[in-house]
């Protein structure tokens, strides 16, 4: 009964040693390791594309054809950019963004972004339950049936679900984008002319040029997302060692929420505008016009695309806005509490819920109002954030060496100043200028 | 009269002979002297340098003025020093750990209590608010009288915690030595309600408070933690102190910690800890985490099958063990071959002269350590057991799996 003589004996048991199967570990590891922090950056860049966003991009394809697609690609550096920095806030400070505006700038400020967050919110959701209803009408379901389960479901998901069934629900929904890849493939485009537009910019100026082209920045580049990004990479529990695999997904993010951008404007172009359906306003409209330009699928296609996006917008956004409010201002937050723990949590994400789908059930909904008024509350609120952000990101004493490069301060505060200035002028222009086509 | 801190900041200061002094824009706490006393007071005086009022040099409070015993030229001017705890800075806003309520929260307000002793007024610190009442009063002093907010605020739920219960998280280790912040009243909490509130703090809080508990303690925290979190933490720490942290721990729970580690940080850990240890780990670390040797531990109590009741707690008493974790004893035979297993509690009921090969358990279950996981689970589902042997080809037992490894490895595949 010698320990060390059994310890000998059992040294040489070994399991799994050979080489084959630790190459084989190793990748798996590897895979584990990776996918344990991929997801934020995905999710909250293919949300972008929401119901809003769908129509923007609609309309640009059906005004301007080819013509806005060079926008793309600095849309993609601005959006990486901004990303970016949340993304490494997240990872290094291990806190999400409104504890650290709420820390560094105290409660006034907090008070104000999460009360302007609440209702700028409110009335992006009810955008997307107006998407809802617009994708299911072209199934030939009528709103009141479809609002309401969507509501449920949507609801349901997040209480019943843990974050990770809810994060592999968000990846199925982010591959169901492709159908709007399919649908550019039906509509056959005029690819080379696509491919030269995409590089080579041409600038019109006039002033619905402009501002369809501020539209599609200001939809594509919303304030709530940052907030999403970095509770994202807080709640996987990132750490500094993964920040690279955390920069690669928001980068793959960035690129694939443009891609889809790209397909989106490539079919509308390539039909609307090629055929001359000038003056659509709507995503549904789009997808009515498509089926007899490009056949019943692509329609359809684009329709369930418009579903999904939507569906998918209206689960996050309530979700990530009462966690931002609850956990900025000091309340219990998180599915992981219990009803009578969290009330103000779940409070604040039911009222969401109900309200933005019941505003869409109402007959003589103010529908076109509320689009607006999501859209200047979005320009009120995005200036603040992303200087709060930059400010933080900036701190040594919070991120030590992780602070902006003097190259990415310089990139970063020019793509926020011109973000600020498009978004002050589309502000601008849905107070003043009422005529002007829908962003 | 109860005093908020809200409420103090802006008010207005007059010297003895009434004069004008400032406003109130930060005060302290000087927890080497007092605990809970606020011993200084900031005045600003627009551009010129601000002053300092120590507690004695206090006359009164009410709400929005406050008046010295001392004439202006009395105060010192204000020097910024780290053994003083700013309320303003270093607690309102910040996240504090509830230690009654066991969890984090977040400081909307502090409430005060006023003291009058021979001559002057002082402030002592009652409670933190983290409620509704500390956010109102935030939101709108200054555009509502405090006499409204109070009103208001009666209405309100309450949420305060005491002052003796809240633990103040500073990560930099010299800050937390001046302001005399220790975390013996964390290591009172269950480990794993430790681990819990550390996965409600910062990065660097966590570090924190990590490297500032006692080895058992931490070791036992870093055991419930999340492991991508346990994993961060271990890379910062200074290799010495992990390994001790690690010699804490139960072997297979260090290996499992290890094993996510970095190459660079692995060796070093390794390299500090003691040999017995150090190789223990080493042999865990060679099986794979889904199969039995992945989930046994090599920490177990084991006996010849011969040995008397008697003579088995008398060498159990001279071991080291983990009292805790110890319901089943292996027993071996002659050959130091795996010979059944007896339960604690028949222990304890067994004649002084009984032997072990009565006592033990039927049927008799061991398992090779390449055995898959599922059939570890199946095993413990069937058999309802604690505790179960793992053996190797020539029958010795190099390891056991308890029933909490099984816990584990089911809540983690859910």
């Amino acid at each position: 009964m010698d320990w060390r003589a059994i310890a000998n004996r059992f040294a040489t048991v070994r399991s799994g040693g050979t080489d084959l199967q630790k190459r084989i570990r190793g990748l798996r590891r590897r895979l584990t390791l990776l996918l344990a922090v991929v997801g934020p950056g995905l999710i909250t860049s293919n949300v972008d594309n929401d119901a809003g966003g769908i129509s923007t991009y609609t309309q640009a394809g059906a005004h301007y054809g080819y013509a806005l697609l060079w926008s793309l690609i600095p849309m993609t550096i601005a959006l990486y950019v901004t990303e970016e920095m949340c993304a490494r806030m997240g990872v290094i400070t291990g806190k999400g963004l409104s504890d650290l505006i709420r820390e560094e700038f105290g409660f006034r400020p907090t008070f104000f972004v999460m009360i302007t967050g609440f209702f700028v919110d409110l009335a992006n959701v009810v955008a997307e339950f107006a998407g809802v209803a617009a994708a299911m009408e072209i199934f030939h379901v009528s709103k009141y049936i479809a609002v309401p389960i969507a509501a449920v479901v949507v609801w349901v998901l997040v209480l019943k679900g843990t974050y990770r069934q809810v994060e592999v629900i968000f990846f199925f929904a982010c591959g169901f984008y492709v159908t709007y890849i399919a649908s550019a493939f039906m509509a056959k485009p005029d690819w080379l002319l696509a491919a030269r537009a995409t590089v080579i910019p041409s600038v019109q100026f006039n002033s619905n040029y402009l501002l369809m082209l501020t539209g599609l920045i200001g939809t594509t580049i919303a304030p709530w997302q940052f907030f999403y990004l970095q509770a994202g990479f807080v709640e996987k529990k990132v750490g500094p060692r993964q920040y690279p695999q955390a920069r690669a997904d928001v980068l793959v993010g960035s690129i694939s929420c443009m891609v889809i951008v790209f397909f989106i404007i490539v079919c509308t172009a390539a039909t609307l505008y090629a055929h001359g359906f000038t003056n659509i306003t709507e995503a549904k409209d789009a997808a009515k016009a498509l089926i007899p330009l490009a056949g019943p699928w692509a329609g359809y296609l684009f329709a369930f695309g418009l579903l999904n996006a939507s569906v998918f917008a209206a689960s996050i956004l309530p979700l990530s806005t009462a966690h931002v409010i609850c956990e900025g201002l000091g309340f219990e937050a998180g599915i992981d509490h219990k009803f009578e723990d969290a009330k103000i949590f779940y409070g604040l994400y039911t009222v969401l819920i109900a309200v933005g789908a019941g505003v869409v059930l109402l007959p003589n909904a103010p529908l076109w109002k509320i689009l607006i008024f999501s859209q200047v509350g979005n320009g009120i609120w995005l200036p603040v954030v992303v200087i709060f952000i930059l400010l933080l990101v900036n701190r040594r004493d919070l991120m030590g060496d992780y602070v902006n490069t003097v190259t990415f301060n310089i990139i970063a505060w020019v793509t926020a100043i011109f973000m600020i200035a498009l978004t002050l002028f589309l502000t601008y222009a849905a107070i003043f200028m009422p005529s002007a086509p829908s962003p | 009269m109860e005093l908020y801190a809200t409420e103090l900041m802006g008010a207005k200061v007059f010297d003895a002979q009434g004069h004008y002094v400032g406003r109130i824009r930060e005060f302290f706490i000087e927890p080497a002297d007092q605990p809970n006393r606020v011993s200084h007071f900031l005045l600003s005086r627009g551009n010129f340098p601000p002053l300092v009022a120590r507690h004695d040099q206090i006359a009164s409070i009410i709400v929005g003025t406050v008046r010295l015993n001392v004439s202006e030229r009395a105060l010192a001017l204000y020097e910024p020093n780290e053994s003083l705890l700013a309320v303003q800075k270093d607690l309102l806003d910040q996240q504090i750990i509830d230690t009654r309520g066991r969890k984090v929260v977040r400081v909307n307000d502090v409430d005060l209590v006023e003291q009058r002793t021979n001559g002057n007024t002082e402030l002592r610190l009652t409670q933190v608010d983290v409620g509704l009442p500390g956010a109102v009063r935030r939101l709108l002093h200054g555009f509502v009288s405090p006499a409204v907010i109070r009103k208001l605020q009666r209405r309100l739920p309450q949420s305060t915690i005491r002052w003796e219960f809240v633990n103040l998280v500073e990560p930099d280790p010299l800050r937390r030595v001046k302001l005399r912040i220790t975390h013996e009243k964390l290591e009172d909490l269950h480990p794993a309600d430790l681990a819990d509130i550390i996965e409600d703090l910062s990065a660097a809080e966590r570090q924190g408070i990590i490297a500032s508990l006692d080895e058992q303690t931490a070791g036992a925290v870093l055991a419930e933690l999340d492991e991508r979190l346990t994993t961060q933490i271990v890379e910062k720490l200074d290799p010495g102190k992990a390994a001790d942290i690690l010699e804490e721990m139960a072997p297979d729970a260090a290996a499992d910690l290890l094993a996510d580690l970095p190459k660079r940080t692995f060796d070093e850990v390794l390299d500090e800890m003691p040999g017995q240890e150090a190789r223990e780990v080493r042999e865990l670390l060679e099986f794979d985490p889904s199969t039995a040797g992945g989930m046994m531990n090599t920490d177990f109590a084991f006996v010849s099958e011969a040995s008397t009741r008697d003579e088995v707690l008398q060498w159990l008493r001279e071991q080291e063990l983990n009292l805790d974790q110890l319901d089943t004893i292996v027993l071996l035979d002659s050959a130091a071959q795996f010979a059944g297993t007896v339960s604690v509690s028949r222990l304890l009921l067994a004649a002084p002269e009984q032997r072990m090969s009565e006592l033990k358990m039927e049927p008799l279950l061991s398992l090779e350590p390449n055995a898959d996981g599922d059939e570890v689970v199946e095993l413990f589902d069937k058999y309802n057991l604690r505790t179960l042997t793992v053996i190797d080809k020539s029958r010795h037992p190099v390891g056991a799996i308890a029933v909490d490894d099984v816990v584990s490895r089911l809540v983690k595949s859910q």
